[in-house]
């Protein structure tokens, strides 16, 4: 029992330990200077790699999101703002490459539907409650402590 | 009547959405660059590093660029229809060798057939990039403006050029 116990504590560890160095995107830090760093690691998390259309190019080590991480260095020591970043990767492959995606006409919808399904929900349960509110309190069927 | 009605409302509006929605093309990612002018690139030759190619010099003219390597399933599948392409003659086909090794890309035509009049090797990736290119194979046809009209992602077909590509090509050659 006790044995079972800390092999199961052993593979929590591993398993915290993997991950925590999952969440390094390269082998090494990138910029030296540590707000750049920073910054790198930020704009990374809000591109999309288009291969594995679920993870941005900071998860994933698919050979676009490579390419991907190489070019985003590069034009960040080139000097580029954000602004100018993002541009470039939408230019070349449209809104989707934007990991949260742009407040447009077209996505008015996907923005306002959590508003809109609690407002909904709302609605259907201030039907519900007005109306069973309506009813005696009691139940015909069992009188219970009121008759 | 509403309690029957409004339910029944609902399951219809559900069926229409899932019916419209889950029989688009989810796959297919619609590219920005359609409409606009192709990049340039100079790159290396596949078949000689020391020499160089430009699709500056195809200006005045329509081509097909076609992005693929030999790591790509998908371009061994288009592979035939595309030299059934070249045969016909209608328009140049560029390749675009995307993150490749180049023994085995010349490998790979020399035993399959090579249905490019020249191949560029783009081995960082980088002109890939600049195109938009996600996922090989990809194949874009430029018109004599040095506009992209047509992009299509996944293996081509003989009948996806008949039908989305071959149409196009009688107005691709008119330079302004």
């Amino acid at each position: 029992m006790k044995l079972m116990l800390s092999c199961l504590i052993g593979l929590f560890l591993l398993n915290v330990a993997m991950v925590d160095s999952a969440r390094a995107i390269d082998v090494a830090p990138a910029f030296e200077d540590a707000a750049t760093q920073a910054r790198y690691e930020r704009l990374a998390r809000h591109l999309r790699c288009l291969v594995c259309r679920s993870e941005t190019i900071a998860d994933s080590n698919a050979q676009l999101a490579v390419d991907l991480r190489r070019q985003l260095r590069e034009l960040i020591a080139d000097g580029r703002s954000d602004q100018e970043i993002m541009q470039y990767m939408t230019d070349r492959y449209g809104d989707y490459v934007l990991y949260k995606p742009p407040l447009v006409p077209r996505t008015v919808l996907l923005w306002a539907a959590p508003v809109l399904l609690v407002l909904g929900g709302a609605a259907a349960a201030f039907v519900v409650i007005a109306r069973k509110s309506k009813l005696p309190d009691t139940d015909p069927d069992d009188p219970g402590l009121g008759a | 009547m509403l309690r029957y009605l409004l339910p029944a409302g609902v399951f219809a509006g559900l069926l229409l959405a899932f019916f419209l929605g889950l029989g688009r093309d989810q796959q297919t990612l619609p590219s920005p660059l359609v409409g606009k002018s192709a990049p340039l690139f100079e790159l290396p030759r596949l078949d000689d590093p020391s020499q160089t190619f430009t699709n500056r010099d195809l200006d005045g003219q329509p081509y097909v660029l076609n992005v693929w390597g030999t790591w790509c399933v998908g371009c061994r599948q288009e592979h035939d229809a595309l030299l059934e392409i070249a045969r016909r003659n209608e328009v140049p086909i560029i390749g675009l060798n995307w993150n490749d090794d180049r023994e085995q890309a010349l490998r790979w035509l020399a035993d399959l057939g090579d249905p490019y009049m020249i191949s560029a090797f783009d081995g960082e990736g980088r002109i890939a990039i600049d195109w938009g290119v996600y996922g090989a194979p990809e194949t874009f046809l430029v018109d004599a403006r040095g506009i992209i009209i047509k992009k299509h992602v996944a293996p081509i077909t003989v009948a996806i050029w008949e039908r989305d590509f071959a149409p196009l090509l009688a107005q691709a050659g008119k330079t302004p």
